[in-house]
């Protein structure tokens, strides 16, 4: 992994006053990104808006395509056209990119989505909130693979972690989602962009040997394969079928195994180093809520008034939602009484949760439908049920 | 005696395929293979810059061409091979994108990524290779299907309307549209070698036997005596009104070049109007197009 300087020309620095959609947009700026295949779809449309307004003077391409089949196929041919490129999307659109998302793990392409969640399913609730594509962001694909789930809680962070997203794309050649909602993509707050030389990221993992030795798809090291761009003289081939080493189709169970285990395991193998989590006071906490995104900030208020009733309570955030933090949950629920789950949906991470914790502690689900946050007296309720 | 080296026959086209890959998969008697000879010819007598020449396809018989050919080449997803080109043509100007797939993946899953693209005036070559049917799965009714031509989703023959797809192209916007069949070879080169030398969608479509299921399905022959058919069967009609270039089932084929217009391509006019509306503040994007313009 390189890591260099950001190229200055995307960088707006400074200290605005911004809504998470238009973040994330300069969160990919910031990161390189120069490429965008978007499709318009609420609540995230913002962030198109203002990429398509910002690039022409930065060099680089925005383009509308027909749908959101296109703008993520478009992703991936302008990523061996040697650019970063990143997309957002809502439920719906999220839906028709799985197909092409199969084939970015597949092809090993790093990539940003950002999903500025509303409440589903199908058309659902396009101008109001959601948290409900969670496990489409871990599954929604056919076949077995492993991705990355970033979840952002405030526009600040729907910046540093777009950048961090591509960071990670380029480190794993993954696709990285950005899973934020329609609460934080049009919330505004502050939003400290720092200077350029202060933006460090990382360089996609470019082959430079000769010509005659290139195998795409041979592993380095590290796990990773080394890339190429079109136009470079490697004259490579590369397929969505399971590949050898030379990215040629090899249909068979010997070749499959290969394939789909190192998809996984350089992810599950490097969970470690990826997972990021925010813990407060959990260290002797009877009582810990798990949350992420809009719904860690409205817990807030549960939890301090659990804490005025003498509840023992801790907080833990999850900013990577995949790959998900099992082994210290694993740990906690040997600590603690029980575990309390708000979401903005019917139960999802929940059930990681669950299957972390086994049979330590109890694990209290706190779904919400969709449509606006919890009201913070449902989660105190839970709160105090969970600690009897 | 003087020894006589016995010379390994070779295949004239062998640095423009991947060797290790052959045989390929395509049936005895299947045109693919011709359409991609006639491809591999064009670059040849175009002198093509073999690094910056690029294959996508999508799913399908047509889909493996990217397979085959020695250059930086892509196996995509059904139907979005037209997308995924788009992407790398633009993240990677100075390389020509040749799209490479079939009349299902184009014009039945792709067919919304096909008209979008035309419009655009994207710079993509965009070769059809038409078997009127979906192949690859076992010879199902398309949207390329003639009326009451056997399928076998279509048993009982079809009678769904079938695309004209010169006709699509021009009315969407293509700027080079060409039809011939794939025992046209010379004339299938030189379409391809003047698409390749122009700037704009450029949709090249290729009249092609499935000899394992279409022909069969039809009682149509073999390979080689479909093959001949549909060239005994065409008329040249150069400039001919796309409106008037449907296919009958075993009917009279229109070939030919149908269209051939100049309008800037999609990079063109996106640098020329970013420069007419932003003038300094914009960044010019692409080389080739800057020299170019």
């Amino acid at each position: 992994m390189k890591k260099v300087k950001t190229d200055p020309k995307g960088v707006l620095t400074g200290t605005h006053y911004l809504d998470g959609d238009y973040a994330i947009a300069e969160g990919g700026l910031a990161a390189g990104c120069r490429f965008f295949g978007g499709y318009p779809i609420t609540p995230s449309t913002e962030t198109a808006e203002h990429f398509s307004e910002r690039i022409p003077k930065i060099g680089g391409i925005f383009i509308q395509m027909e749908d959101e089949l296109a703008s993520m196929a478009s992703l991936i041919g302008a990523v061996w056209g040697g650019q970063k490129a990143m997309t957002v999307t809502s439920g719906p659109g999220f839906s028709l990119m799985m197909e092409n998302i199969g084939l970015a793990c597949m092809m090993e392409i790093p990539l940003v989505v950002a999903n500025v969640q509303r409440g589903g399913p199908s058309t659902g609730l396009p101008t109001l909130t959601g948290q409900q594509d969670m496990m489409q962001a871990k599954w929604g694909s056919h076949g077995d693979y492993e991705i990355i789930a970033l979840c952002p809680d405030s526009p600040q962070e729907c910046f540093d972690l777009t950048i961090d997203a591509f960071n990670l794309s380029e480190t794993y050649r993954v696709p990285v989602f950005v899973m934020t909602d329609e609460c934080v993509g049009h919330m505004h707050e502050k939003v400290i962009i720092p200077p350029a030389e202060e933006i460090e990221v990382v360089e996609r993992k470019w082959y430079k040997g000769p010509v005659e030795d290139y195998l795409p798809y041979k592993n380095d090291k590290d796990g990773i394969p080394f890339m190429v761009k079109a136009g470079d003289g490697y004259r490579f081939h590369t397929t969505g079928l399971t590949h050898d080493e030379r990215g040629y189709p090899a249909i068979n169970a010997e070749c499959q195994k290969v394939n789909v285990t190192h998809i996984i395991e350089k992810i599950r193998g490097n969970a470690d180093k990826i997972i990021r989590i925010e813990e407060n006071d959990t260290d002797d906490a009877e009582v810990v809520v798990i949350s992420y995104g809009i719904t860690s900030r409205v817990a807030v208020r549960a939890v301090q008034q659990a804490k005025k009733a003498g509840i023992k309570i801790g907080t833990l955030r999850l900013i990577t939602a995949w790959p998900f933090p099992e082994k210290r949950i694993k740990h906690l629920a040997k600590k603690v009484k029980a575990f309390v789950v708000p979401e903005i949906n019917y139960g999802q991470m929940v059930r990681e949760v669950e299957r972390s914790a086994g049979n330590n502690c109890k694990v209290v689900s706190v779904p919400h439908c969709g449509g606006w946050v919890h009201d913070p007296q449902d989660i105190l309720d839970a709160i105090k049920e969970a600690v009897k | 005696m003087k020894k006589v080296e016995k010379r390994e026959p070779k295949n004239p086209k062998e640095d423009l395929l991947r060797m290790d890959r052959i045989p390929h998969i395509w049936c005895a008697g299947c045109g693919i293979g011709t359409v991609v000879t006639s491809f591999t010819e064009a670059i040849k007598k175009n002198k093509e810059d073999l690094d910056k020449l690029t294959v996508v396809s999508g799913i399908g018989c047509t889909g493996r061409v990217a397979g085959y050919v020695k250059l930086d080449s892509f196996h995509s997803t059904h139907g979005r091979a037209i997308p995924f080109a788009t992407g790398l043509k633009l993240a990677n100007p100075d390389m020509k994108v040749v799209v490479f797939s079939g009349d299902g993946d184009l014009t039945g899953i792709g067919g919304n990524h096909f008209i979008h693209a035309a419009r655009r005036n994207m710079d993509l070559l965009v070769i059809c290779v038409n078997n009127f049917n979906y192949a690859m799965t076992g010879g199902q009714v398309a949207a390329t299907t003639p009326l009451t031509a056997n399928a076998s989703t279509a048993p009982y023959g079809n009678y769904e309307y079938p695309f004209s797809l010169p006709y699509l192209a021009e009315a969407a916007g293509a700027t080079y549209v060409a039809r011939w069949t794939a025992l046209h070879l010379r004339r299938v080169t030189k379409s391809i070698q003047e698409a390749l030398s122009r700037k704009g969608f450029s949709f090249i479509e290729v009249i092609t036997p499935c000899v394992t299921l279409y022909a069969r399905r039809n009682r149509l022959g073999d390979g080689l005596n479909l093959l001949k058919y549909y060239y005994d069967k065409s008329e040249i009609i150069h400039g001919a009104d796309t409106r008037t270039v449907d296919i009958d089932y075993q009917g009279k084929l229109i070939v030919g070049k149908f269209v051939e217009k100049d309008k800037p391509d999609y990079l063109t006019a996106m640098n020329r109007h970013f420069t007419n509306v932003l003038g300094d503040d914009y960044q010019l994007y692409g080389r080739i197009n800057h020299e170019k313009d």
